[in-house]
Parts: C-alpha cells; sequence; structure tokens
C-alpha cells in the first residue's frame, strides 16, 4: 500500500496565505473591466464612483488594507484528493486555524456572530469557517478561500421556477432581483448565477461561479449567450456604480448549470460587490515512508 | 463643486443641501451600526440613559476593520443603511440629524426625514481604505462588548459624501 500525506500545519498556512491575499487585492483581470468601464461612464458621479473604487484597490495593496471592512465569512472550498491523508492534526479545524490567524494577525473585520438568533454574540476571530468539500482523484489538497462580505450576499435569491419558464423566465428573475437591489449591493457587481440541481445544490452553483475569472465565458454556447444577454439587460437598468446611474451596474455574469429534476428548474442568484475576493493555492501531497 | 460641511448639522447647516449635491463633511460623528441601534432605541423606549447625546448627531452606518500599528484607524466604509431603517425614525425624533451609509431607505424613514429636518448621506461602498484617509482621531464611546459594532466617535476631515435624501423630501433614487 502506498500513500501520501500533508500535514494539518502546512493547510492553516495556505488558508492564512490565501485569507490575506483574498482581502487585500483585488483578483486578476477585475482592476482592467472596472478601467475599462471607468472610460465609458459619462455621469460625472458614476465615474467618480469607479476612480475611487480603483484608488482605493491601489491604495489597499500598497497599505495592505482589507479593501473592504466587512471582511466577509471566510468560505473555502476544498478539494481533498483521495490519496491524500492528513496528519499531526483535525483538518477542519487546521481550515480554522488558518481563518483564525489571519484575521486576528491581519487585522481584518471579525463579523461571525455564534447564533444568528437568540445569541449574536461576535466568535472574536471570524471563525467557523464556512467549509465547502469535495473529494477528488489524486494526491493533492486544492483550497480556495473567497471571504465574502454579507452586504452583497443579503441580496442574493434563490427561486424555485417551473421549466416552463425557459431561458425568458431566468433572465426576468435575475434581471429583477438586481432592479430591487439597486445600490445596496455597492454596485458594480458580479453575478453568479445557478440553474439546475435541487434547493441546496443550486446556491453553491451560484457562489461557485463567482470563482470563474472575469471575462471568462461558459463553455456551453447557450449559456455563454443566456451570460452576455443578462450583462445587457442588467447594465441597461441604470443603476450604475454607487447607485448613481450609468451602464455599469455589472462588471461580469457567469453562470453554472447543473442536472435536475424532470418537475424543477432552481435558480440561484449570488451577488457579489466588486470586491470579489478568492485565492486559490495547491499542496502536493508527499509519499509516505513504508 | 463640493460642499464643505461642518458638524455638528444643525437644520441651518443643511437647509442649502439638496439631493445628489457632493458634500466634504468635517468635524465629530458617531459610527453605530446593527446591534448598537437595538440598543439606542431599546434604552430610549425603556427609559433608561444612552451614554451619550444623539442631539444634532451624525451617524456613520459602519463597523471599521481594526486598526493596524501606526494607523489611526482601519478600513472603514458604510453598511447597507435600509436594516436601520425599523430605528431610524425614533432616532431622528430623538436628535440624530444626519446618517451616513449607503442604498435605499424605507417610505417611513424618509418621511421621518423630512419631518425632522435631517439628511442621509452616501458614501461609496467598496472605498474604505479610501475613506479611512479622511479619520482624524478616533475614541470609543459605548458598547464595547459589541466588539466591531460598538460605538465610536470619529473626527472626520472633507469624508467626500453624496446627499442621497435631503430634508425637503428628496430622494436621489427615486430619480
Amino acid at each position: 500500500m502506498s500513500g501520501y500525506f500533508v500535514t494539518s500545519s502546512e493547510i492553516s498556512d495556505l488558508v492564512t496565505t490565501l485569507t490575506l491575499k483574498a482581502s487585500i487585492i483585488l483578483p486578476n483581470g477585475l482592476k482592467e473591466t472596472i478601467e475599462e468601464a471607468e472610460k465609458r461612464e459619462v455621469n460625472s458621479l458614476s465615474k467618480q464612483t469607479l476612480q475611487d473604487i480603483l484608488k482605493n484597490a491601489k491604495l489597499a495593496a500598497e497599505k495592505n488594507m482589507p479593501i473592504c471592512q466587512d471582511c466577509g465569512l471566510a468560505v473555502i472550498f476544498v478539494e481533498v484528493g483521495q490519496d491524500v491523508q492528513v496528519i499531526g492534526g483535525d483538518f477542519g479545524e487546521a481550515i480554522n486555524k488558518g481563518v483564525r490567524k489571519a484575521y486576528l494577525e491581519g487585522y481584518l473585520r471579525k463579523s461571525v456572530v455564534i447564533d444568528p438568533l437568540f445569541d449574536r454574540r461576535n466568535s472574536g476571530d471570524n471563525t467557523p469557517a464556512v467549509i465547502h468539500w469535495k473529494i477528488v482523484s489524486g494526491r493533492n489538497i486544492k483550497i480556495t478561500v473567497s471571504p465574502k462580505g454579507m452586504g452583497s450576499e443579503n441580496m442574493s435569491r434563490i427561486y424555485m421556477l417551473k421549466p416552463a419558464d425557459g431561458v425568458e423566465g431566468i433572465i426576468n428573475a435575475v434581471v429583477q432581483t438586481v432592479k430591487a437591489a439597486g445600490p445596496n449591493p455597492c454596485p458594480p457587481i458580479v453575478l453568479g448565477i445557478g440553474i439546475g440541481g435541487n434547493f441546496e445544490t443550486v446556491a453553491l452553483a451560484a457562489k461557485r461561479a463567482l470563482l470563474i475569472p472575469v471575462g471568462v465565458r461558459n463553455r456551453i454556447e447557450e449559456y455563454a449567450n443566456m451570460e452576455l444577454e443578462i450583462l445587457k439587460k442588467v447594465n441597461a437598468l441604470d443603476i450604475g456604480p454607487g447607485g448613481y446611474g450609468g451602464e455599469t451596474t455589472a462588471l461580469d455574469v457567469h453562470i453554472e448549470a447543473l442536472p435536475t429534476h424532470i418537475a424543477g428548474m432552481p435558480l440561484a442568484i449570488n451577488i457579489c460587490c466588486h470586491v470579489l475576493r478568492h485565492a486559490k493555492g495547491t499542496i502536493e501531497g508527499k509519499k509516505c515512508n513504508g | 463643486m463640493a460642499k464643505k460641511i461642518q458638524t455638528p448639522l444643525t437644520t441651518k447647516s443643511i437647509a442649502d443641501l439638496r439631493m445628489g449635491d457632493i458634500v466634504l463633511l468635517s468635524g465629530k460623528i458617531l459610527v453605530a451600526r446593527d446591534a448598537a441601534h437595538k440598543r439606542m432605541v431599546d434604552a430610549i423606549n425603556d427609559g433608561t440613559d444612552i451614554p451619550f447625546s444623539l442631539k444634532n448627531e451624525t451617524i456613520f452606518y459602519a463597523g471599521p476593520a481594526p486598526t493596524p500599528p501606526g494607523f489611526i484607524i482601519g478600513s472603514i466604509g458604510p453598511t447597507t443603511s435600509y436594516r436601520m431603517d425599523t430605528y431610524t425614525s425614533l432616532l431622528l425624533e430623538s436628535g440624530v440629524r444626519g446618517m451616513i451609509g449607503k442604498g435605499k431607505r424605507s417610505k417611513e424613514v424618509l418621511n421621518a426625514i423630512e419631518k425632522y429636518k435631517a439628511v442621509y448621506f452616501g458614501a461609496t461602498g467598496g472605498t474604505s481604505v479610501l475613506l479611512s484617509n479622511c479619520v482624524i482621531s478616533v475614541e470609543n464611546v459605548a458598547y464595547e462588548d459589541l466588539g466591531p459594532e460598538m460605538v465610536l466617535r470619529l473626527e472626520v476631515k472633507d469624508l467626500p459624501l453624496v446627499v442621497l435624501a435631503d430634508s425637503y423630501g428628496g430622494n436621489l433614487y427615486d430619480r
């Protein structure tokens, strides 16, 4: 029997590094997309808002400060190779340890309360993280950290549509959701859209869609076309940067579709502001001796 | 052209402000958000004391990131204002004159802004490092057990804001 191992401290260290990186530096391509949008805007307040957002991102990187004060819930996607074993401690605790260190030592805001209703005391270190596990083939552990602020999360929606609602039904629901959200989620926004699956998997698909790099289209042509059509319709709503009007309401739209039931067409719309935090890294499993 | 405004705000000092105006705000303001609002309103309703005055105050809806060594304050920016709507009318009635946040307000709040001659400013979400540069000083005021939600007093210089709702019933998001 041969096997591979990764230590729990390697996991903690990677989670800390990725959490800090995601909280301080905008992901690749986003800055350029905002710069292009800034050139197109004509309304002075909307143009100023995009300029301020760009200035803010630059300052955050220079001063090593979080881009936004809402440093979010620490959402973490983990892909575990089935041939790897974690030694030196509990896997989930290793992740939380990495999150704790990043939020405490990186001067990130801690926003977790321990109970939603009866005990809204702050947990003090932004744990527990929201962890999504996936077992994959191989011997590596891949971790994506995507802390998510609540302002845009609060404007996100799930709809259990009918199969008969079709493409038009989906597009209308997305446009209505963005319209209702208006200035609240800090436009310009990015839309992660899940279609299909069931009640819980559609939400996760929408969240995963937010991890797709800006400008990358769905590999299925029909969905790619829908992404572009939604982007066009949403940007015609005249919400604009900061809600001050203009054509930059959304920077991009990503769809993830899932197999679903004959009777259903779930739709989840996860809204994210321009602070689309994510950073990923991989730990290679080392060969066990003997 | 930005209008320079100094706190404490008064009916007179905000009389010229109209929705859409760009304002550079200077002076002392309070920072309070969700949990602190609940405490203030519970105290008013119970007839107990709030450990600070609300008269002519401006409340910034925010919860800053912790202050790194050598800095005056960590990243600080507006949180979405509608969550404070439930508490706002009573606070305006109790003397609050200005609010700084982001996003839409309820009809009830907009009416109260007009009735009590107050003003609702918007700060740009997602620019909290930039906004932190306008903060000259910070002190803890109350409810320290709330952690990032405690009430602070800031002194700001030229904090860039937009008038979202004015004291005449004007509302920028109604355009």
